[in-house]
């Protein structure tokens, strides 16, 4: 047992400061979320509830058991969008009948549930997570189906919503769908590609062409009832396994079926004796200072997540700005991987490839704090064989099987943040936190490097070169690359799972973990060549 | 004769519940072996438990059962039992039983038969105690009855308990209660004769203890004051008596000397009572003579010191009683703890205590040496009160040193007290205890009027913010939520990165209301839903484990412990377990709502359900039949009282599912009356 010794001081200036800037931005975030967890808005919810239904928050509250936790995935996704933030889905981790499960639930509230290009993002990131982690699915469908003005960036890549289905019940995943309304034409192959539906008496429609539709093509005059609903569909085409009078005996009904499912977790379980941290979670806020240029030491953090404070480190003394070590998330063993001082340099690389291969050999997962930069530049980082060593580093992470989980938590830029596993190396999830940064390099560096080669091209052309111009075009750039790397407009465009509040981040890593743990965790010996 | 008495080696108790346990103990505590006989109702009850030997007694009805003398003396024939002690009630006053038992050459824990009969008729126990020169009340000869002598109480000569009695204030009314309170005596004692005095209104009902050997001493163990009772059944006794405190002067020494005299005047041997109606200004007359122990014995133990049953069996030995009459100290307050409903007419409540816990007793069916808390209790976690018997379920007894501090122990243990899956009289008994008119002595026997009731029931279930039991209870249910299923029950309880919706849950109240409950356990700790609590209490969670909860409420730290009964599926969703919530301010008794409504359970509109279990006896309607509302439909009888079903909307019979004479069970569909709407209720607004 190796206890962390903080010496965090939380009077100190840049705390209090940190602290400031993360609550300022914590209260954008609720704001976001709760502009998505209102979903149509007032008179659409209104309307919504006066024809007897249930929001699709309310929904999921009701599947669920109650008071267990609920880990919401990609909540504001299409912030920053011309949609509407959320999606027009929910998305997340839940305990139904005592089975994790991902749900999948579209808000019909918004735009009658309609399907658009970030809804489609969100959905095909939760059946992802659904099938790496091997997490039963349950869809709650009320949707009009594909956005029609955006079924370009729908239509095409969406047929991969039905081909996952079927392939996530192949892989012995169970797929639900209780049907709340409409769930037509394309739409109707989520029943259709589910192992079990549920459906509910005069509410459930599913068929491939409505009345109208129906009408033009055959000349048959059908009404909607006998085309898709419940009823016949229970008793007649048998699409329906189960009929439900109304939505909460539908959803009563889904969690008999999901009890019913023999459900067991392929992973180890977590050791018991689980025992919190010894440090405050809320010191969390203050520890990334406003200003990404101040270092943080990372055991700060750690100290305030894992199990009793409690972590061993490897290689302390070796590439000291990565931290690398071993630890314990409620009860879940855990390797942790954390940027001490943004850079990473040719021994933090190969500390990185080394630590990656040992948890593999142990089967355990990992976990990647980012505060990085990005890989050492310069003629003697260069000659030393960075990119030969960074390389190596990206290769282990690449080809490692473990699970991995990422946390931004400050600078995740260039190539660094490929090496800490960015959303490209699929790790099982990736959070930010609201002080995160993400993108290619700062916003500055990239908008003085775009006015570097521009006055270099015009020096070497021979042009004249306005200086003003340029220097406003730079400030644009930079401006623009500063908001494009804001874990907001990261989340939008469902780049993580979320923006978590740092508080949060031991449960949020409990819940990923112990989803991660319905699958095996298992690690490997193959990786590819490393370049010594 | 009683010099002559062999030594008894075994007892058999002719009796039941709590009083076969307490002459149990006083056996074994005197090396006798002890015979229980039980009829099947009682086939696990304790008492047939803790007994050397049982004998059953088949059947369920006391004429089936304890009143077959024939069938006891048997028992305790093969039984090997030498002796019979009565107990109260059943045959402990019936003279010939005492002499069957005699003849059997058994040794009878009991008066000689002939001073039962003497006593046993209360018309000529009256003439002997007048001869004898105790004071009486005279009876009332049916002619001799005037508007100037009413009111009037009709009594059963043969009765005891309340029954057979009626009070009269209308003479119009005086024949047909006579021929009811006759039918009424008949039924219970199997003699019919009844007889009318003086109702003295205000009266105070006053009783000596006495205790006589064969050889001619009556001791007169202090007086009882019983004055609190419910429809003439004592609730609350103790001793010494109030009034005759109040009174003072020679009153107390009066009411001793009578009796003594009582018990001389008819060649009394062993433990009696005699009862006298007393008024405050310290006159008395004599009532009856109850020959046998009596229920309240234990406050008359505490205040001597002496073991009463432990008397009984040395005067039936044929032992003399040494010495000097005890001397009395302190003060002992009794209450008897019955399954019933105050609220509704002392409705019996029938069916299982899942639990009865009584905090910090000392004693069990055993005198009371200092300050403390005495149980005699009948009955087990688990027991059940059947229909069949009495509906006493222990008796709480204390001794302390003045009565201010019996009754403050007591109306506190009774507080304390878990008394889990039927309703009792404990709140009427703490609101009597903790009464400024019964601190001060100031009651009589009319004490307990229906609005006095409802004002003591009412004022100690005061349990001034049931709020706060519902919420203990709803997060008791929340901690038993999270020991499950996949998510660790370390990670928090409900938590959400995106806040929606609080959590909830519904429960009804006995009152019947539903009342539900939100809450949320985030970073500032506990918030609770609107409603639940009033409005701008603070109230933070401590501690919150499926059994005990603490709150912090005002600043105030509150524990609350938390028992479910009953069993539940699906992850608690379906609802049906009973909730008690205890805490050291009062009890509140809930029903978790099911989470969902599984249509297969839903009732249809005009169904009319049996409210209790009984038999249906009589049955008016067939289906296809015009029915109002309020029209009566048929008649359950249960409880020895009939119960009117009546249609709860205007329509016609759909179904009559029951027949004459079939045993229904509570939310048994009896009925079924269609009032021309949509058949099915709908479930629209039952979920959150």
């Amino acid at each position: 047992m190796t206890i962390i010794r903080s010496t965090l001081d939380t009077s100190s200036e840049t705390f209090r400061d940190g602290a400031a800037t993360m609550t300022a931005n914590l209260a954008a975030l609720d704001s976001a979320s709760a502009e998505a967890v209102a979903g149509g808005g007032e008179k659409a919810v209104a309307r919504h509830r006066q024809r007897g239904k249930l929001t699709v928050h309310e929904r999921i509250e009701l599947l669920i058991d109650r008071d267990s936790p609920f880990l919401e995935l990609s909540p504001i996704a299409a912030w920053g969008t011309e949609f509407p933030v959320g999606g027009s889905i929910v998305t997340g981790i839940g305990q139904v009948s005592g089975v994790e499960c991902l749900i999948l639930a579209n808000d019909p509230t918004v735009r009658g549930g309609s399907t658009n290009p970030w809804s489609l993002k969100k959905m095909l990131r939760a059946q992802d997570i659904a099938r790496e982690n091997r997490l039963p699915v349950i869809n709650l469908v009320e949707s009009g189906g594909a956005d029609l003005p955006t079924q370009k960036d729908i239509f095409v890549p969406g047929g991969a919503m039905f081909r996952n289905l079927t392939q996530l019940s192949r892989a012995g995943i169970p797929t639900i769908s209780i049907v709340f309304g409409n769930s037509t034409a394309g739409g109707a192959y989520l029943p259709g590609m589910s192992d079990q539906v549920i459906m509910i008496e005069e509410r459930s429609k599913v068929f491939l062409a409505g009345p109208p539709l129906v009408k033009a093509a055959t000349g048959e005059i059908a009404d909607d009832e006998s085309l898709g609903g419940a009823a016949m569909h229970a008793r007649v085409s048998g699409l329906a396994d189960h009929y439900a009078v109304d939505e909460q005996d539908a959803l009563r009904l889904g969690r008999r079926v999901v009890a019913r499912l023999n459900w067991h977790k392929a992973g180890p379980a977590p050791r018991g004796d689980i025992r919190p941290p010894r440090y405050s979670p809320e010191e969390l806020l203050g520890i990334v200072p406003s200003d990404l240029k101040i270092p943080f030491d990372p055991r700060e953090v750690i100290a305030r997540v894992v199990d009793d404070s409690d972590f061993d480190e490897f290689k302390v003394n070796y590439g000291s700005s990565l931290v690398t070590g071993w630890a314990q998330v409620h009860g879940y063993p855990v390797g942790v991987l954390a940027n001490a001082r943004g850079v990473l340099f040719s021994a933090e690389a190969q500390k990185a490839a080394q630590f990656i291969q040992l948890a593999n050999r142990y089967d355990t997962p990992l976990l990647f704090l980012h505060n990085t930069t990005g890989y050492m530049v310069g003629k003697e980082y260069e000659q030393g064989g960075i990119i030969k060593h960074g390389s190596m580093m990206i290769n282990a992470v690449a080809n490692s099987t473990v699970p991995h989980i990422s946390v931004l938590m400050g600078a995740s830029y260039g190539a660094g943040h490929y090496g800490m596993c960015g959303r490209a190396y699929d790790p099982r999830f990736v959070f930010s936190w609201p002080s995160a940064r993400c993108a290619v390099m700062g916003g500055a560096q990239l908008a003085e490097v775009t006015y570097s080669v521009s006055k270099a091209s015009a020096l070497a052309q021979g042009k004249p070169f306005d200086d003003e111009a340029a220097t406003m075009q730079r400030d644009l750039i930079e401006r623009q690359i500063t908001a494009e790397s804001m874990p907001m407009f990261m989340s939008g465009r469902v780049y993580d799972d979320g923006v978590i509040d740092p508080r949060d981040t031991r449960t949020v890593l409990g819940l990923s973990l112990s989803a991660i743990h319905s699958a095996p965790v298992e690690g490997t010996d193959a990786f590819g060549v490393f370049r010594m | 004769m009683a010099t002559t008495n062999p030594q008894i080696t075994s007892v058999l108790v002719a009796n039941r519940g709590e009083i076969a346990r307490r002459v149990f103990a006083t056996c074994r505590r005197r090396g006798l072996a002890t015979v229980a006989v039980f009829s099947d109702a009682d086939a696990n009850a304790p008492f047939v438990h803790e007994a050397d030997a049982a004998v059953r007694l088949p059947g369920h009805a006391p004429a089936e059962t304890y009143l077959r003398g024939d069938l006891i003396i048997d028992a305790a024939r093969r039984a090997g039992a030498d002796a019979i002690h009565p107990g109260y009630g059943f045959l402990s006053e019936n003279a010939e039983f005492a002499q069957a038992v005699l003849d059997a050459g058994l040794t009878w824990i009991g008066p000689p038969p002939a001073a039962i009969t003497s006593m046993g008729s209360k018309v000529e126990s009256k003439a002997l105690m007048a001869a004898a020169g105790v004071p009486v009340l005279t009876r009332l000869e049916r002619e001799a009855i005037t508007e100037a002598e009413l009111p009037v109480l009709i009594k059963a000569s043969a009765g005891g308990g309340g029954r057979g009695m009626r009070i009269v204030r209308d003479l119009a009314d005086l024949d047909s209660e006579m021929a009811n309170a006759a039918r009424e005596a008949g039924s219970a004692f199997g003699d019919a004769t009844v007889f009318v005095e003086r109702y003295i209104e205000t009266g105070r009902h006053v009783e000596v203890q006495v205790m006589a050997d064969a050889h001619g001493t009556v001791w007169a163990l202090g007086e009882r004051e019983c004055s609190i009772q419910r429809r003439h059944q004592k609730v609350i006794e103790e001793a010494p008596s109030p009034v005759v405190d109040a009174v003072g002067g020679t009153m107390r020494d009066d009411l001793l000397t009578a009796a003594r005299a009582a018990a001389a005047a008819v060649g009394y041997v062993g433990a009696g009572t005699v009862e006298f109606l007393a008024n405050d200004q310290g006159e008395f007359w004599f009532l009856e003579m109850n020959t046998r122990l009596q229920v309240e014995h234990p406050v008359t133990e505490n205040v001597t010191g002496l073991d009463l049953v432990n008397l009984q069996l040395d005067m039936a030995e044929g032992h003399r009683l040494d010495g000097s009459e005890p001397s009395l100290r302190g003060h002992s307050i009794e209450a008897r703890l019955y399954a019933e409903d105050p609220m509704d007419d002392y409705a019996p409540q029938i069916g299982i205590i899942d639990r009865f816990e009584v905090p910090g007793v000392s004693a069990e069916f055993e005198v009371l040496d200092t300050v403390g808390l005495r149980l005699d209790s009948g009955i087990e976690d688990g027991g059940e009160v059947g229909t069949h018997y009495d509906a006493m379920v222990a008796k709480v007894i204390t001794w302390a040193p003045t009565r201010e501090e019996a009754a403050s122990h007591l109306a506190q243990a009774l507080e304390r007290t878990q008394l889990h899956g039927l309703r009792s009289n404990r709140e009427l008994l703490v609101g009597i205890l903790t009464d400024a008119d019964f601190l001060a002595g100031r009651f009589d026997t009319g004490f307990l009027s229906a609005e006095k009731v409802e004002t003591l029931t009412t004022g100690a279930s005061n349990v001034a913010e049931p709020g706060m039991f519902h919420l203990a209870a709803a997060l008791a249910d929340a901690a038993l939520a999270r020991q499950g299923g996949a998510f660790g029950a370390d990670l928090p309880s409900g938590w959400r990165n995106v806040v929606s919706a609080f959590q909830t849950r519904a429960y009804t109240t006995s009152a019947g209301e539903s009342v539900e409950v939100g809450y949320r356990l985030g970073r500032a700790g506990l918030e609770v839903a609107d409603g639940v609590l009033p409005e701008g209490a603070g109230v933070q969670l401590i501690e919150a484990t499926p059994q005990r909860v603490r709150l912090e409420i005002d600043g105030v730290i509150r524990p609350f412990t938390v028992n479910r009964y009953g069993t539940t599926s699906d992850a608690g969703d379906a609802g049906g377990v009973r909730i008690f919530v205890d805490a050291p301010i009062g009890s509140v008794t809930l029903e978790e709502v099911p989470r969902y409504v599984d249509p297969a359970s839903v009732v249809a509109a005009g169904s009319l359900v049996a409210p209790m279990p009984g038999a249906v006896i009589r049955v008016a309607v067939e289906p296809g039949d015009h029915v109002m509302a309020g029209q009566p439909l048929l008649w359950l009888e249960a409880m020895k009282m009939e119960h009117q079903i009546s249609a709860n909307v205007d329509g016609v019979v759909a179904e009559v599912r029951v027949t004459v004479g079939q045993q229904v069970e509570p939310g048994q569909v009896i009925v079924v009356v269609d009032d021309g709407e949509q058949a099915t209720s709908t479930q629209e607004e039952s979920h959150e």
